[in-house]
């Protein structure tokens, strides 16, 4: 026993086996499905939606999740670095960086929704504009950071500033773009959600909010877990095997 | 002919003393003609502007009164400055072998290039390690190697042994005048060490403590390799330490 709870993946899956023990009790002591389902039915459950329309609003979710978090990343970096690399950009942006953090992502939403109406284009804008801000801090932050001696050397060898932003900054910013990646993934999707519960007629959020009507609290959680566990598998297979490599240097 | 004229009216910092601007003048109407092909060392007290002048003569320091004037800059537009620095500023996410590949990369044959080089500094074993897995003389072996890899006209140095070994920095200097032998870049080599100065020097500068000025500029025409033991050596020690007001280690 004492050999088993020195082994990391022992402890790892140990951990998450007790929580469902705590689950299994907890809704035996309560005893009703609306509060809180024992584990087995939300597995029966995930089984039963899987023959339905399960994995047609995972996926509808999962894409919108991606399209939003790509444009994010790539708008926000791109910002966050000019801020960061010019001291003028800074400053006449600042002020509307730190309003844009402080806006409530339903407000950026319902504006979204009113602006372009109840369509795809104004639920992936309004995750969009909601992520960007996070990103740009943190890549601003990131390129303040930079070694100018680095950059130094390339002006040196003529490289134009392009290839120096290619080839100097963006590897010395590798571990602000994961930490970016990151969080954004795991705000991104939650802020998907609200979207769709607000304005989609597809979707994770969308379905989640007709079980609510039927206070089908077993349902609510079988897609709960379905699209955490999901999640989880891509910070596990695609976020930490690519941050290893790019940082294997280190 | 020469091959650098450095001629610097006037190079200042901004100097900000109990809420006082003032100005700290770093050069006032220095005029230097290098010739082309030699091995020049600046020698200075620390802190005398020697980076400050290497920089300028890099192009990385462009807020200055005056000019940088190289012969090749008038023939041909892309100019062949290299600079090794005083620390090796390796790239950390390249292998050895790719930091000295980073300034040639676009060049025909620049991996042949890059491979004789390394082989040169004895390195080729470790041509794929990062260089945080290289000891600090290694590294400087690949920084000197980058230093030599695009074939510069003029090779810029700043003291860049320093801080290490000196049986290692020993062995860095043969190197640095082994490679420099064989296509003769005009190097100017920036050092506190008088010791250093001599035993590299074709030609050597004097600074004064700031605004620098050139106290002493002095030839020196003792084959090579040189031995600091030789009596024209010791010589020589005794003359710039008496003639420069400054303290030799």
């Amino acid at each position: 026993m004492s050999a088993l709870l020195k082994n990391e993946l022992f402890r790892r899956l140990a951990s998450i086996f007790f929580l469902i023990i705590l689950w299994e009790i907890t809704s035996k002591i309560i005893d009703d499905q609306i509060i809180l389902p024992s584990p087995i039915d939300v597995i029966e459950s995930i089984k039963y939606h899987a023959s339905q329309d399960l994995f047609y609003h995972v996926y509808i979710t999962l894409l919108r999740v991606i399209t939003a978090f790509f444009l994010a990343m790539m708008i926000g970096s791109a910002v966050g670095i000019a801020m960061g690399r010019n001291k003028k950009i800074d400053d006449y942006f600042d002020g509307w960086l730190i309003l844009a953090l402080n806006v409530p992502a339903l407000v950026t939403i319902i504006l979204c929704f009113l602006w372009f109406g109840l369509n795809e284009v104004a639920a992936v804008l309004a995750v969009t504009i909601n992520k960007i801000p996070t990103v740009t801090v943190i890549l601003r932050e990131g390129t303040k950071a930079v070694d100018e001696k680095l950059v130094d050397v390339g002006k040196l060898y003529n490289q134009s500033r392009f290839e120096i932003i290619k080839d100097i900054l963006i590897p010395q910013l590798f571990p602000y773009f994961v930490s970016a990646a990151r969080s954004g993934l795991a705000l991104i999707w939650k802020i998907v959600l609200v979207v769709e519960l607000l304005g989609r007629s597809n979707g994770v959020g969308f379905k989640i909010n007709e079980f609510f009507s039927m206070f089908d609290t077993t349902s609510i959680l079988a897609y709960t877990l379905v699209f955490v566990s999901i999640i989880m598998s891509i910070e596990w297979f695609l976020v930490r095997p690519t941050e290893k490599k790019l940082t294997e240097w280190r | 002919m020469n091959d650098l004229n450095i001629e610097i009216k006037k190079k200042s910092f901004p100097l900000k003393i109990k809420d006082k601007k003032k100005e700290n003048i770093i050069f006032k109407s220095l005029n230097i003609k290098i010739t082309k092909g030699q091995f020049v060392v600046f020698f200075g007290p620390s802190g005398c502007g020697k980076t400050t002048l290497l920089n300028i003569i890099a192009g990385l320091d462009k807020n200055f009164d005056g000019s940088i004037v190289t012969e090749n800059n008038k023939l041909n537009s892309k100019k062949k400055i290299s600079y090794m620095f005083q620390t090796p500023r390796l790239f950390p996410w390249l292998t050895a072998f790719n930091n000295i590949l980073f300034p040639i990369k676009k060049e025909k044959n620049c991996e042949k290039i890059a491979f004789n080089l390394i082989k040169k500094v004895g390195l080729e074993k470790y041509r794929n390690q990062y260089p945080d897995k290289l000891s600090g003389g290694m590294q400087r072996r690949i920084a000197l190697a980058r230093a030599f890899a695009p074939n510069p006209n003029i090779l810029l140095l700043d003291e860049p042994f320093i801080s290490i070994d000196k049986k290692i920095s020993n062995s860095l200097r043969k190197l640095l005048i082994k490679l420099w032998r064989k296509n003769k870049p005009t190097i100017v080599f920036v050092t506190h060490d008088l010791d250093e100065a001599i035993e590299l020097a074709d030609r050597i500068f004097f600074l004064s403590n700031l605004p620098a000025k050139i106290l002493l500029d002095h030839e020196i025409n003792l084959t090579r390799p040189r031995n600091p033991n030789n009596k024209k050596f010791i010589f020589l020690k005794r003359l710039f330490s008496s003639t420069t007001r400054f303290k030799t280690k």
